[in-house]
């Protein structure tokens, strides 16, 4: 029983920790830009094949930072000839644009890389359980949340204490004096947005050595992120993480007790905290409604 | 003749022969009388959908919720309690209505992104219980086991069940009364004031108007009439399809009302029918189709953002 409660534990915790990273660039750029970026769980699994495309003259550790970087500059590319030209439209325009970019870069891994699930290697100490008792701990999933707290420490960090940060945080908060202040806003966000594509790409790579690479993979982590966000509050990065976690954590319990409802779990949440709170956990009332 | 119809009542008359015309027409084009009514059917879904989005201002990118319970709404009513076509389409619009007049009410207060957003989270909150209710919905696979019937006057029968034309008039008169009530609603004082609201809230509230109340009520009559085209779905395809439910689809109906013309009445009927003919053709030469539409969302987007009647009405302003 308590190896079965571990058990879901680690993959509820595994899995959060996707949503954690998906839903932080998601929000990010949501915050600075006033976007929402239908085409980030695509963005994910470009990171993947990224990955798989480097791993063979690179080597894994290796791949595992420059394709999240490859695919951070492709975002900035999109978001340079693209997305900007959108921003001072009605919001509409900002969801068609992402929604479609989402079709063509599935669509475009499809024809390049095929529909059938592809496998992307990890090193093979990593595929070693821990002991036979925790057989379904790998040091691969270790690994991973390892990953992902350090960069979510790290991201926490840059913003606080980096100047580029700063002003993220400065413009998510006021955009207009940020600019009068003589920042360069349209720079800002164009990094902004590779910041949280490298997110996806990161999380993309580590999805990839944990299952494998399909060009839809990331259309399931999609929703959750958004749920995430809107549990933990639009505006606020820590709501969004502590989002990420609660949703991970609760689907993973009630995988234990109740399996038919652990997808339906975080709609319930999204639901309550609509009703109770409809600005989110840390969300403050005035922030992009 | 450009003259002509840039009067009122010439441009009505001539969008109706067109419309009746549909089922001898849509062969020469390369088209059949099912791709016909699809084009009405999801015409009418985006044309409520810019009920909201195009004249009250309100991003809704989920709309599919209500499009989707009306396709069930529909399917179950046939399949478990009538035999009556009419009144099984009834049932799908009160399901759809009734849930938007719910839904609506909890996030009226929310506005631009975050409105998109929560509207997306309850559309998938729909297609998951569909997706999962396997016992009620079929899951999966999709509501089956039901059938259009034959419609029952006093004297004689309409046998829309196996002609395809039939119920091709059929679904124009229930289009016809869906396009009649919303022209009704756009040109009452309350279709006045959701113009107000559009644009210029804030104004619009130091006048007075309760705000919260009149988007709500626009809300709740799009989801009725979206519902209704979803009814519609269901009774042509036989077929309740939980992707009906999905935000792909809603996504689907934003395009189709912006590539038509988000300002304009007739706009979104114009957009469904080059969407839906364009799909039915790309899907059948090419199987990456998807880069296509996603290509058309791109390309609209950067350069048509005013849409087809867009482009014309800008035409004739100069």
């Amino acid at each position: 029983m308590l190896q079965l409660v571990l058990f879901n534990v680690t993959n509820g915790l595994i899995i959060g920790a996707f949503y954690v990273l998906m839903a932080l660039g998601l929000s990010m750029i949501l915050n600075l830009s006033n976007v929402i970026n239908f085409a980030h769980g695509t963005f994910l699994a470009l990171g993947g094949y990224l990955a798989y495309v480097m791993i063979p003259y690179t080597g894994y550790w290796l791949a595992l930072l420059l394709a999240p970087i490859a695919a951070a500059v492709i975002g900035f590319a999109v978001e340079r000839f693209m997305i900007r030209r959108v921003y001072d439209r009605d919001p509409v325009y900002s969801l068609l644009l992402t929604f479609g970019l989402a079709f063509m870069i599935q669509d475009g891994a499809r024809f390049i890389w095929g529909a059938q699930p592809l496998p992307l290697t990890i090193p093979d100490v990593m595929q070693q359980p821990l002991s036979e008792d925790l057989f379904f701990v790998t040091y691969y999933r270790l690994f991973m949340m390892a990953i992902v707290a350090v960069t979510v420490v790290g991201l926490f960090a840059f913003l606080r204490y980096t100047r580029l940060g700063v002003r993220i945080r400065a413009g998510t908060l006021d955009l207009d004096t940020v600019s009068v202040l003589g920042v360069n806003v349209r720079l800002l966000r164009s990094l902004n947005f590779g910041v949280g594509i490298f997110l996806a790409g990161l999380s993309g790579v580590l999805a990839a050595g944990q299952n494998s690479l399909n060009p839809t993979m990331g259309d399931g982590l999609l929703m959750p992120s958004f749920i995430a966000i809107i549990v933990g509050g639009v505006g606020s990065l820590g709501g969004t993480l502590a989002g990420g976690l609660i949703i991970g954590v609760a689907s993973a319990l009630t995988t234990v007790f109740f399996p038919e409802a652990s997808d339906a779990v975080m709609y319930v949440i999204m639901a309550l905290v609509l009703l109770v709170r409809p600005r989110g956990l840390f969300g403050e009332e005035g922030m992009l409604t | 003749m450009i003259g002509l119809l840039q009067d009122r009542r010439v441009r009505l008359v001539a969008i109706w022969v067109v419309l009746l015309a549909m089922p001898f027409w849509i062969p020469l084009v390369g088209g059949y009388t099912a791709l016909a009514s699809r084009v009405l059917i999801l015409g009418l879904a985006a044309m409520a959908l810019n009920l909201l989005l195009g004249f009250t201002g309100v991003m809704s990118f989920g709309h599919t919720a209500y499009f989707g319970l009306g396709a069930y709404g529909t399917g179950l009513a046939l399949k478990y309690a009538t035999t009556s076509t009419p009144l099984a389409l009834l049932a799908g619009v009160l399901l759809g209505g009734a849930a938007g007049m719910l839904f609506g009410a909890l996030i009226v207060r929310r506005r631009g992104v975050y409105f998109a957003m929560v509207t997306i989270a309850f559309s998938q909150i729909c297609y998951f219980v569909a997706f999962r209710w396997n016992s009620l919905t079929g899951g999966d696979d999709g509501l089956r086991g039901f059938a259009r019937q034959p419609l029952h006057f006093p004297g004689f029968i309409v046998d829309i069940q196996q002609n395809g034309t039939l119920f091709f008039y059929f679904v124009l008169a229930v289009f016809a009364l869906g396009a009649g009530g919303m022209g009704i609603v756009l040109r009452s004082p309350f279709g006045r004031t959701l113009l107000a609201i559009r644009e210029n809230e804030r104004r619009a509230r130091f006048l007075g108007i309760p705000i919260e109340r009149h988007i709500w009520l626009s809300f709740s009559i799009s989801c009725f009439f979206t519902a209704l085209a979803g009814g519609l779905y269901a009774l042509l395809n036989n077929f309740a399809d939980p992707l009906t439910l999905h935000y792909s689809l809603a996504g689907q109906l934003v395009i189709m009302t912006v590539m038509g013309g988000m300002r304009s009445f007739w706009g979104p009927l114009l957009g469904a029918a080059v969407f839906v003919v364009m799909q039915d053709y790309i899907s059948s030469v090419t199987v990456n189709w998807m880069s296509f539409i996603g290509l058309m969302f791109v390309l609209v987007v950067l350069f048509f953002p005013r849409g087809l009647l867009g482009i014309f009405q800008r035409k004739q302003g100069a």
